[in-house]
């Protein structure tokens, strides 16, 4: 757009205009104004920049002072508005953050979140324990034979402690037990033990393996007792295995479960499976009212009879068992005193433990 | 399980003084004997021998006749008269046997007998009884109410009697400040069953001096080795053994005359045989249950005037019918193993008793008896385990039959029977006992010593070897080669391999003295976890992360569940595992699937007034087969065959692994943001796409429809909506369900509506998978090309249909594609909807320009239209 403009250079008016327009910045307060300003008295119809053009219409002589003029006030007011631009873009942010300002306390909770029960993870730590050791995971049926769950092992059909197993017996189709009983030959499984043979023969030797798993008492479900529980079975047979290495395994285990100071003893006992056999006593340092020993488990020598079952010969292999029982570690691991809270599937519980530990 | 009295046992084993209840327990669970519970004395004195000055009868009104005594119970309680004067304390006392002179039991106040009954002051009869006169039932010392005790006969000799003065302390006298050990037996120890047993396992743990009383009764037994002349004959006629053992191997019958019928039982006995938890019944039956206390023999008592000779010791006949001595009717089985007696010359015509488990109503021991005929016999274990176990009768005989009993111990029992009958009963023992000994020799043991270290690392010579079997009762020979010949005494039936004489050794040597070693274990072929077992924690851990809860649920479902399910109950228990024993009735069975016994733990959660719970469950499930074969029972100790295996397995019913999930309540709810949904179908369908994406599964749903394209509801169980269900299909491979349950469901189980759930196999889902390294796609750096393509399509279309075909048209150049919007209403027809995506394609080794992309567009556009698509303007 082409302007008729006067154009005539004073250097006494524009030095004011800028003089003018440089107070004004100081007076500025938002960029908005600060931008007007800049328009006002530095834009294409400012007293500055007409003054700029009308220089080329000067003398040579004057044109180099009028030249030298405005080159120090342009200076000038761009170093004002530099300064001040920096001012207002600093308060203007300071006041946007104390506009955006929240309380971070309010609770945030979008993804809620779950939870493992700590029963089976505690399983996984002891699986990691004995993977750690070169150890296999072994597993077999809940429902089981009576064969892998009482005569492999040594029970007998008129044993006597087959009949102090509290056994869920199973109906199946009519056939007569070893001892002449109608029966299924089936049962809920008592024991994880029933594992070992199926291992041995499945397997074969040497046999390093650990058994997690669930099992069935005909137990009524108090603060201590729960018909369906978790033991986790480990099962070596190899040459030269002696009660040594039974041991050394379940002090580490122990260890493992529970601390540097924790440790294990065992005191002679019967199980038809294991001979020698012991309780497993465990030295539990965080027990309530001072460290002390409480009952841990069963375990021994693996009965040669038990491994003729599984066809392999006692004068070449020996072997060592032991079970624990996993709700009476977690008992006392994490200081539960009734057994209700582990078996009712209240989600307050699990949530205590989220991922684990 | 057995009591262990510190007072009997000092009978057979020497014991520390002052040796404590504690350190008792202590002593036995070294050698294997766990305590069972210390029973604290359940009385509290003071209690004190109180001198009856007075005893003045008054006779009542409701014709009682009551003393009004006057008794002097020493300086520390008796009374004070005005004058200061310490004066013999005012008791009333009901019991016929009172009487001025005699000293008896005064229970003061402030004493606490069995029951917790506090004494104290009362006002009875016009007078203040500042006491009580005791009898043996309120102390808690025996069965015996018929009067107080008069210490004059209850086991003091005349010098201690005498030296009983007012205000002795009774408490410790007559044991009444006595704890009492409970022992647990394991069933190899049935010796133990007795103090002769306890006594010596003292010794195995102490070495403490052990004598063994079966030795001098022994001694002094008469040993008859004919019949002729002997008090009774006795035939063994086993035409059943079990396992070819005679059911009866022997049997020593003594006849004890002239007894005094009524003859009481000495106190010191009966507080033992109360204390034990045995009640006093007459002197010959508490005589037989002393003696098996005592010696762990058990024995039975007829009166031998009604039983006629020959004992036949025979199997029950089909048919024959007993009533046992507790009252109860049996029908005898084949295997049952009889003591008979033979009337009117038919031999074994008449049944006395099931051997070694309970006598029957005829034969016993009554109050008129005068001669009686004592049995003391030696039976097989198995054949009384059997007949315990068939008529649900475990009796203490059978109990210790069953574990074993010491079977040359009959003639030193019956002899000790005889001295208390003829000390206590003024009976005369016959010098003719029958002893039919059919007792075999055990074979020994050859031993090699080497066994101990090779089972349990303890290095001991040959020599300590010898001694501790020798010392447990051993006959030890040998000993070239470091074999040893080992003949296990008599009371050690449980000694049978080398093994079980490695255990002994070893225990008495003390497990602790084992050393600690760790075996190194032969890495070979596979380490750590299967896949599959990754899998399983893979599995939970997404379903954690995914914000769901993990809980275990007890596997018995019954009626209940199956009706909450809309299933019905006689179709499902057809094909369910049945508990023989369930512990609650109403569930008898095992679950066919984890969602009844999953929803019975969200239920609870519900019902305890919490919310949106997201649960998850992985177990396994049981799924009958009713033609599944019957499983063979097969002897253990050798390897079955390989088809004996098969045929264990084929019998065991499938019981796969699964994980279920149910979601109720909100699924997203937050809170003061203000952002709430509740659950629904969707919000399964993630579930499960995201164990897929775990797992790496090619997974894909499947809603059944006909072939008009609509909804096949007979194919959806009735537990579901039926359209909002969807099989889960793994490499086609069917593996679950998931979606929102039946509104009727959801409503049975007090469910928020629309809550939803699925249940994977996981057996079946793990199978589809293939285990192998993940091989990566390079990825391409050329700049993507996004469209967005929106298809009108009929309803029966799915969204799943329509992806495909977009795939199809897409190619190779496909990266993503994103269903933005799914829309009915007025802008598509009736019965259409509209899907809209967004489409990225990309390619590995060029830009795709404008063409590329239309020719990419123009080919979904016609895949799509196979469907019935239109692409929306």
């Amino acid at each position: 757009m082409e302007v008729a403009q006067d154009l005539h250079f004073d250097a006494d008016e524009v030095t004011a205009a800028v003089a003018e327009g440089i107070e004004k910045i100081g007076q500025a307060s938002t960029m908005e104004e600060l931008k007007a300003i800049k328009t006002q008295y530095a834009g294409a119809q400012s007293a500055m920049t007409l003054a700029s053009k009308a220089i080329g219409g000067l003398d040579k002589d004057q044109k180099k002072e009028a030249g030298k003029l405005m080159g120090k006030l342009r200076a000038d007011f761009g170093r004002a508005y530099g300064a001040r631009e920096t001012e207002v873009k600093a308060a203007e942010e300071a006041a946007a953050l104390a506009a955006e300002t929240v309380d971070m306390t309010l609770p945030v909770k979008r993804k809620p979140l779950g939870a493992r029960h700590p029963l089976p993870k505690l399983m996984e730590d002891v699986e990691d324990f004995f993977v750690g050791m070169g150890w296999q995971i072994s597993d077999g049926p809940e429902v089981e034979t009576e064969w892998f769950d009482f005569d492999a092992l040594n029970f007998g059909p008129d044993h006597p402690a087959r009949q102090m197993q509290d056994t869920f017996y199973v109906k199946g189709n009519q056939a007569r037990d070893a001892a002449g009983f109608v029966g299924s030959n089936m049962v809920m499984r008592t024991q994880t033990s029933s594992d070992q043979v199926r291992a041995l023969i499945g397997r074969g030797v040497p046999l390093y393996i650990a058994c997690p798993g669930r099992v069935f008492r005909t137990d009524e479900l108090d603060a201590t007792h729960t018909p369906v529980f978790h033991q986790v079975e480990a099962l070596a047979v190899d040459r030269n295995l002696t009660m040594a290495d039974l041991k050394g395994v379940l002090d580490k285990l122990a260890v493992a479960m529970f601390g540097p100071e924790a440790k294990t003893r065992l005191r002679p006992s019967y199980f038809p499976f294991t001979e020698p056999s012991a309780e497993l006593d465990l030295w539990f340092p965080d027990k309530k009212g001072g460290a002390g020993w409480l009952e841990w488990g069963g375990c021994g020598m693996v009965n040669p009879n038990v491994l003729k079952s599984a066809g392999l010969d006692p004068e070449v292999y020996t072997g060592f068992a032991f079970g624990v029982g996993v709700e009476r570690t977690l008992l006392l691991r994490h200081d539960i005193n009734d057994m209700h809270d582990l078996v009712e599937g209240d989600v307050r519980f699990s949530e205590q433990f989220v991922m684990g530990e | 399980m057995p009591m262990v009295d510190i007072d009997w046992l000092k009978e057979h084993v020497t014991v520390p003084e002052g040796l404590t209840y504690e350190q008792l327990a202590a002593d036995l669970v070294r050698v294997g004997l766990e305590e069972e519970e210390i029973h604290e004395s359940q009385v509290t004195g003071p209690i004190v021998v109180g001198y009856v000055v007075e005893a003045t009868p008054e006779p009542q009104k409701n014709g009682k006749t009551i003393n009004w005594c006057k008794v002097d119970v020493g300086d520390e309680y008796n009374d004070v008269d005005e004058n200061g004067n310490k004066v013999p304390r005012g008791i009333v006392c009901g019991a016929p046997n009172m009487a001025a002179g005699e000293k008896v039991v005064v229970t003061l106040p402030g004493a606490v007998l069995p029951g917790d009954f506090r004494i104290e002051p009362r006002k009875t009869y016009g007078h203040i009884s500042e006491g009580m006169c005791a009898s043996e039932r309120e102390l808690g010392l025996g069965d015996s109410h018929d009067g107080i005790i008069l210490l004059r006969d209850y086991g003091f000799t005349e010098e201690e009697y005498e030296n009983l003065k007012p205000g002795d302390d009774l408490m410790h006298l007559l044991h009444l400040d006595q704890p009492i050990l409970e022992i647990n037996v394991t069933p190899d120890r049935g010796y133990a069953f007795s103090y002769r047993g306890v006594g010596r396992e003292y010794h195995n743990s102490t070495g403490a001096e052990f004598r063994d009383p079966a030795i001098e009764l022994d001694a002094r037994a008469p040993h008859v080795e004919s019949s002729d002349g002997s008090d009774i004959e006795i035939v063994i006629d086993d035409d059943n053994p079990i396992h070819g053992v005679v059911g009866c191997d022997r049997y020593y019958a003594r006849a004890v005359r002239g007894y005094q019928p009524g003859s009481p039982t000495p106190n010191w006995m009966r507080r033992r045989l109360t204390r034990a938890g045995m009640r006093s019944l007459s002197l010959p039956v508490d005589v037989t249950n002393y003696v098996m206390l005592d010696l762990g023999q058990p024995m039975h008592a007829y009166d031998l005037d009604k039983v006629a000779g020959p004992i036949v010791v025979r199997r029950a006949r089909p048919g024959e019918k007993l009533q046992t001595l507790d009252g109860k009717d049996h029908d005898l089985d084949s295997e049952d193993l009889l003591i008979t007696d033979s009337p009117n010359g038919e031999r074994g015509s008449r049944i006395l008793g099931i051997a070694g488990v309970m006598g029957g109503m005829y034969g016993e021991v009554t109050a008129e008896t005068t001669n009686i005929l004592l049995e003391a016999a030696h039976f097989d274990p198995i054949t009384i385990a059997r007949s315990a176990r068939r008529h649900k009768i475990p009796s203490e005989a059978s109990r210790r039959f069953e574990r074993g009993v010491d079977d040359r111990l009959q003639p030193a029992a019956a002899q000790l029977a005889c001295d208390l009958l003829e000390k206590y009963g003024e009976a005369t023992p016959s010098d003719t006992p029958r002893d039919l000994d059919n007792t075999v020799l055990r074979r020994p043991i050859n031993f090699r010593s080497s066994e101990v270290e090779r089972l349990t690392a303890l290095k001991l010579d040959i020599n300590q070897v010898s001694d501790i079997l020798t010392d447990i009762g051993c006959e030890v020979a040998g000993g070239g080669n470091g074999e040893l010949s080992v003949t296990p005494p008599t009371w050690r039936p449980d000694l049978d391999e080398p093994c079980d004489l490695v255990e002994e050794i070893a225990r008495i040597v003390g497990y602790d003295e084992i050393p600690v070693t760790v075996p190194a274990v032969p890495v070979e072929g596979h380490v750590g976890l299967t896949a599959d077992q990754l899998h399983q924690r893979q599995v939970a851990d997404e379903l954690a992360e995914y914000g769901m809860v993990e809980s275990l649920s007890y596997p018995f479902v019954g009626k209940e569940d199956y009706r909450n399910f809309l299933e019905d109950e006689e179709t499902i228990e057809k094909v369910s595992v049945e508990i023989v024993n369930p512990l609650a009735g109403d569930r008898p069975f095992l679950r066919r699937d984890l969602m009844p016994t999953l929803a019975q733990t969200v239920q609870r959660n519900i019902h305890r007034g919490l919310d949106d719970i997201k649960l998850y469950e992985i177990g396994h499930v049981y799924l009958w087969d009713p033609d599944a074969p019957a499983i063979p029972a097969l002897p253990g100790g050798k390897r079955p065959t390989n088809d004996q295996l098969r045929a264990l397995d084929a019998g065991l019913p499938k019981q796969p692994l699964r994980v279920a999930g149910i979601l109720t309540g909100h699924a997203i709810d937050d809170g003061w943001l203000g952002d709430k949904r509740a659950v629904d179908w969707t919000d399964a369908v993630e579930a499960v796409h995201r164990i897929a994406d775990r797992l790496g599964a090619d997974i894909e749903l499947v809603q059944p429809r006909n072939a008009d394209g609509a909804i096949d509801g007979d194919e959806i169980p009735a537990s579901w909506h039926p359209g909002r269900a969807a099989k889960v299909m793994a490499n086609g491979v069917f593996v679950g369900w998931v979606g929102e349950f039946h509104p009727t469901v959801n409503e049975k189980l007090g469910f928020p509506k629309h809550s939803a759930a699925f249940e994977l196999d996981l057996d079946t889902l793990f199978g589809t998978l293939d285990n192998k390294p993940v091989q990566a796609r390079p990825i391409s750096t050329f700049p993507p090309v996004k469209q967005d393509l929106a298809f009108t399509v009929k309803d029966t279309v799915t969204a799943g249909q329509l992806r495909d075909a977009i795939e199809r048209g897409a190619g190779d150049d496909l990266e993503s594609i994103d269903l933005f919007d799914v829309y009915h209403g007025d802008q598509v027809g009736e019965g259409e909807k509209s899907l809209a995506y967004a489409v990225t394609f990309r390619s590995p080794d060029k830009t795709l320009d404008s063409s590329d992309s239309e020719a990419l567009r123009k080919r979904i556009v016609e895949e799509a239209a196979k469907l019935g698509a239109q692409l929306r303007a």
